[in-house]
């Protein structure tokens, strides 16, 4: 690969980055806390390129001619050693770094939906203690916080409280529906999720990955994950209605 | 693929008016590429709407993006370490022998607050700036598992079991030790074979310094690209259900989450609690989870073998693989 085109590559990288960080298509990947690292990234990666021009621009001609040699030895992939008895190639790999810029920008997947899901075990975790729940008639709560409460607390702490909870639908084989919130730790690589499951007054019809925002009550009812067996609580449903996705797919902020 | 397409054979080397040619042709591959993908969009899309590819697609384009900060704070440590530090500072700063350099090379990773994408072109300049390769393969090592951000990361990801951190550190400590000093026993320098370097004599600080960022990043930056389409096809394509059925047995789960962390190359900061998570495991057997990962997995391998050449990742990954297993399993066995 010429200066130029390794040039042009470098400020589509930063570019990706930087228009993925500042169009919130991020989120759908990485955590909200890795955005000033990815800003700081794409300017670099942009600079890079820039400078990478500028010196060729400036280089003496001879040196040019020079260094067109040696490109023209390496990308015939011919393998010389020089003095040091190193081998000399360029690597073709580098034209790979295409590949991550064009599903960026080009198809910008989505967040972990259902799939996903459906074939990872559910993360749910015992929580620290259980305080007691907020104001409020439904009284809205993360859906991570209910199942916690459902699960590892017989839901005591929850009563006979009206709840409301938002995540998308997915179903198992046999059709139960669940209700799931995907976490991550870093990045979608490592993405799990909790999931709730969904008893009452389902909607007849449920398309997976859409979002919904559900209301209703502790239900005694759980089932195990066939994934890890953990545990899934049910939730008692009394309302259910689409929402459109949120900002943060992953993330619920407070309440986890 | 493009990619076979992109350098055409050229016979003779001395023509600098035919190489000129190629100059063009990279430049023009690259325009056309874009070109023909941003008209044949609307038929990509499509193809890669089924869930399986959507899922392999957003694993793919996640550790790419969680990858480059990191990878682009490793390239610019390494152009300051091969631009900016004389090879006098290395000499110096660590002890003559290199039996000794290794141990204060492998506590040295702990300063390194990044992820293992940062530690290979960090190495790769060590390497290059004069330092025994046995030290500079134990910074690589270690950097990784034993700094602050991680061994945080890990007392948040296990809290209520401090042994859990302790166990962490001196393990990935032991293994990095062992083979700084197993490879200045049996290494070969003919093994290490990294590829060519932009000539940075007689270039300015400026231009040597933005030379050496390029080519990190195009070279690292290409390898990590393979190390994440392996990971995103494994995590799409391979059930978790498969793991359940190794819990029960001792030997096995060890061996299973060895495995897993290979495959997964998940980020050290975040493996953590992946390893929580895992609850069905023995401590001792996410310990090597824990171990392992950090200093091989798929991302890492290609980008060694980008770095420091094939003939050195295809002894030192197996190498690496089987001390940290072991040594795991000896520290687990006291510590946990």
């Amino acid at each position: 690969m010429s200066r130029q085109a390794q040039a042009a590559v470098l400020f589509l990288i930063g570019g990706a980055l930087l228009h993925a960080s500042f169009t919130d298509l991020y989120l759908r990947y990485v955590k909200a806390g890795l955005r000033p690292l990815l800003l700081v990234a794409g300017v670099v990666l942009i600079v890079a390129a820039v400078a990478t021009v500028w010196y060729e621009v400036r280089r003496p001609r001879a040196a040019k001619g020079k260094a067109a040699e040696d490109q023209s030895e390496n990308q015939s992939g011919i393998e010389h050693h020089d003095g040091h008895g190193h081998v000399h190639r360029e690597p073709r790999v580098a034209w790979l770094l295409a590949l991550p810029i064009l599903a960026l920008i080009l198809v910008a997947p989505p967040a972990l939906g259902s799939y996903s899901a459906m074939r990872t075990g559910t993360a749910l975790q015992k929580p620290w203690g259980f305080a007691d729940l907020p104001a409020g008639d439904p009284v809205r709560m993360s859906l991570v916080d209910y199942a916690g409460r459902a699960a590892y607390d017989h839901g005591h702490s929850l009563r006979d409280r009206q709840v409301k909870i938002t995540g998308f639908v997915a179903l198992d084989r046999g059709g139960t529906p669940y209700l799931v919130r995907m976490a991550l730790n870093c990045c979608a690589a490592d993405g799990q999720p909790v999931k709730v499951g969904l008893a009452g007054k389902t909607p007849p019809v449920l398309q997976p990955d859409t979002w919904l925002e559900v209301t209703g009550t502790y239900t005694s009812k759980r089932t195990k994950d066939p994934v890890n067996d953990g545990v899934i609580p049910f939730i008692n449903v009394t309302e259910a209605k689409p929402v459109p996705a949120p900002r943060d797919p992953y993330d619920e902020g407070g309440g986890g | 693929m493009t990619i076979t397409k992109a350098a055409p054979p050229r016979g003779d080397r001395r023509d600098v008016d035919e190489s000129r040619g190629s100059r063009v042709d990279s430049s023009l591959v690259l325009i056309m590429l874009l070109l023909v993908v941003v008209a044949l969009q609307g038929p990509i899309r499509e193809a890669v709407s089924t869930p399986v590819m959507q899922s392999w697609m957003t694993v793919f384009v996640a550790v790419v993006v969680q990858a480059l900060p990191f990878l682009v704070l490793g390239v610019l440590l390494s152009a300051v370490i091969a631009v900016f530090v004389p090879a006098s500072f290395f000499a110096r700063a660590l002890p003559k022998r290199p039996a000794l350099a290794v141990p204060v090379a492998g506590m040295g990773g702990a300063v390194l607050p990044g992820c293992e994408c940062a530690s290979v072109p960090v190495a790769g300049a060590l390497v290059r700036r004069g330092v025994a390769p046995a030290a500079a393969f134990a910074f690589l090592l270690s950097a990784p598992a034993i700094n602050p951000i991680v061994l945080t990361a890990t007392a948040v990801a296990f809290p209520g079991k401090p042994e859990m951190v302790l166990a962490r550190f001196v393990a990935s400590l032991l293994v990095a030790c062992a083979m700084g000093w197993l490879w200045q026993r049996l290494g070969r320098t003919d093994w290490l074979r990294p590829p060519a370097r932009p000539e940075s004599e007689g270039l300015g600080k400026g231009a040597a310094f933005w030379g050496s960022v390029r080519h990190d990043v195009m070279h690292a930056g290409g390898f990590l690209v393979v190390g994440a389409m392996a990971a995103a096809t494994l995590k799409a394509v391979v059930p978790a259900s498969w793991l359940q059925a190794t819990a029960d047995n001792p030997v096995l789960a060890v061996l299973a989450l060895a495995v897993l962390a290979v495959l997964l190359s998940i980020c050290s900061e975040a493996d953590a609690f992946v390893a929580a998570s895992l609850s069905q495991f023995s401590l001792t057997a996410r310990l090597t989870f824990l171990v392992v990962g950090p200093m091989i997995d798929l991302k890492l391998f290609a980008m060694q073998v980008g770095t420091f050449g094939r003939g050195f990742a295809l002894r030192f990954a197996p190498v690496t693989f089987a001390l940290g297993v072991l040594m795991s399993v000896l520290v687990g066995a006291v510590l946990l």
